[in-house]
């Protein structure tokens, strides 16, 4: 099993005159999987970013362990797998041509065989060929969870992970979620409780703003 | 150095097919050098104003295609995949390589057109214009790569570039304005030493720097 954890120190989010939330202090190992929850504004996305190193925090620290060992600032992404509304990939290029990219960027020999197996999975294999801008909402999402998870990462960061997918592919998150989230760190940010109920623990994003007087 | 490849034969491969600054720098190029050639008619110019003529349509030509680097990036919204593909450091690589490959082959076709169309645009000392042309260019990606990855997150694209650009690419193209007399008039590539040295240290004093800012830059 991959010994990865995450330490959130105090890490506060203020946008503009907006408190996010504040003081978040909390640890996340590999093995659980954690939901993030709260409603539309909450903050589950920006605390989604801030946990992937994409969002830099107002205050505190976030510190990604690998094996007991601390993984510097500039390596971090190596070790992430993240879906999310906000990820697009390249309408110019197809599905196959994507990954290989991916991975070339990545400094990783693609894996064709890896690729095939988890386009398979998603049941779009046959349409590796296709131009990305081609593709429905669902196949984009069902990429997305390609393009997180082909290089095999440690950390998975999924963000409102079955929007845009029908009864299939929703079982097919599920049952992804539950095979890696044996022995990797699996974080889920959603308002669905079906996506919640996969979950080991909630972390209520709305307990760490600050309650009026 | 791998990964900074892979990223520019991505941006190669994506440019090719979607021809996003290609056309914008080719058309530029036309337009500029055409209006040019109508202005100044049937009256002969000077050698000197057509080497400076030369650099006026390259810090123009610049400006309309290089931002493309990281503005396509972020109007396609694909800034966040990066992000997440490679560290900031492999991205600004990336991209630098591939504005010094789109600089080269613009100035190169700008430079050709100029030897055609203009009789006086005569130089003497090949090898010195090719020593300054040869900086002033990697000057020139290096500063608009940086300047792309600033005004990227900005709402006023179009507008910004030029304007942050004038007064960083400024000190540049005076250089480069004063080596291209000098090569027009014959001079040696000894006595053109300290502006050659200001054009070097600019390429290192600016590479230093984008490299420490792009860090900052990249990260919201």
């Amino acid at each position: 099993m991959t010994d990865y954890s995450l330490h959130l120190n105090k890490v506060t989010m203020i946008f503009g005159r907006r408190l996010i939330f504040e003081e978040i202090d909390k640890s996340l190992k590999s093995g659980v999987i954690y939901g993030l929850a709260g409603s539309n504004g909450s903050g589950k996305s920006t605390l989604s970013k801030i946990m992937c190193g994409l969002l830099t925090p107002t205050k505190g620290k976030i510190v990604h362990h690998l094996n007991g060992k601390e993984i510097k600032e500039e390596k971090v992404q190596d070790y992430i797998g993240f879906v999310s509304p906000y990820l697009i990939l390249y309408d110019e290029f197809t599905a196959w041509e994507n990954l290989f990219h991916f991975s070339k960027i990545r400094g990783m020999n693609f894996d064709e065989n890896f690729a095939k197996e988890l386009m398979d999975s998603f049941g779009i294999y046959d349409r590796r060929n296709d131009y990305f801008k081609g593709y429905s909402s669902g196949m984009k999402q069902r990429m997305k969870f390609i393009f997180a998870l082909l290089h095999n990462p440690a950390f998975l960061m999924f963000d409102e992970p079955t929007s845009n997918l029908d009864n299939a592919g929703k079982e097919k998150v599920y049952e992804i979620i539950k095979k890696y989230g044996k022995d990797k760190l699996v974080v889920i940010a959603s308002n669905e409780d079906t996506d919640l109920a996969q979950c080991d623990e909630i972390i209520q994003v709305e307990d760490y703003k600050r309650k009026p007087n | 150095m791998k990964r900074a490849l892979a990223l520019f034969k991505k941006d190669w491969q994506s440019e090719l097919r979607t021809r996003y600054a290609i056309n914008a720098l080719a058309m530029f190029i036309l337009v500029t050098i055409s209006v040019i050639l109508f202005s100044v008619g049937q009256e002969d110019i000077s050698e000197y104003l057509t080497g400076g003529l030369l650099w006026v349509v390259v810090f123009f030509s610049a400006m309309s295609g290089l931002s493309r680097a990281f503005v396509s990036e972020e109007e396609r919204g694909t800034t966040l995949t990066l992000q997440l593909l490679a560290s900031p450091s492999s991205i600004f690589s990336g991209k630098l390589i591939f504005n010094i490959l789109l600089v080269y082959l613009m100035n190169i076709a700008i430079t050709f057109l100029f030897i055609v169309l203009f009789e006086s645009f005569v130089i003497r000392n090949w090898n010195l214009f090719l020593l300054a042309f040869f900086f002033g260019n990697l000057g020139i990606a290096i500063s608009s790569t940086t300047i792309a990855s600033i005004i990227s997150k900005a709402s006023s694209k179009g507008t910004l570039y030029p304007v942050l650009s004038f007064p960083i690419l400024l000190p540049l193209i005076l250089t480069l304005i004063e080596l291209t007399k000098f090569s027009i008039d014959g001079e040696s590539i000894a006595d053109s030493y300290v502006e050659i040295m200001v054009l070097v240290s600019y390429d290192v004093i600016m590479l230093t720097a984008s490299y420490i800012l792009f860090d900052f830059i990249w990260k919201e």
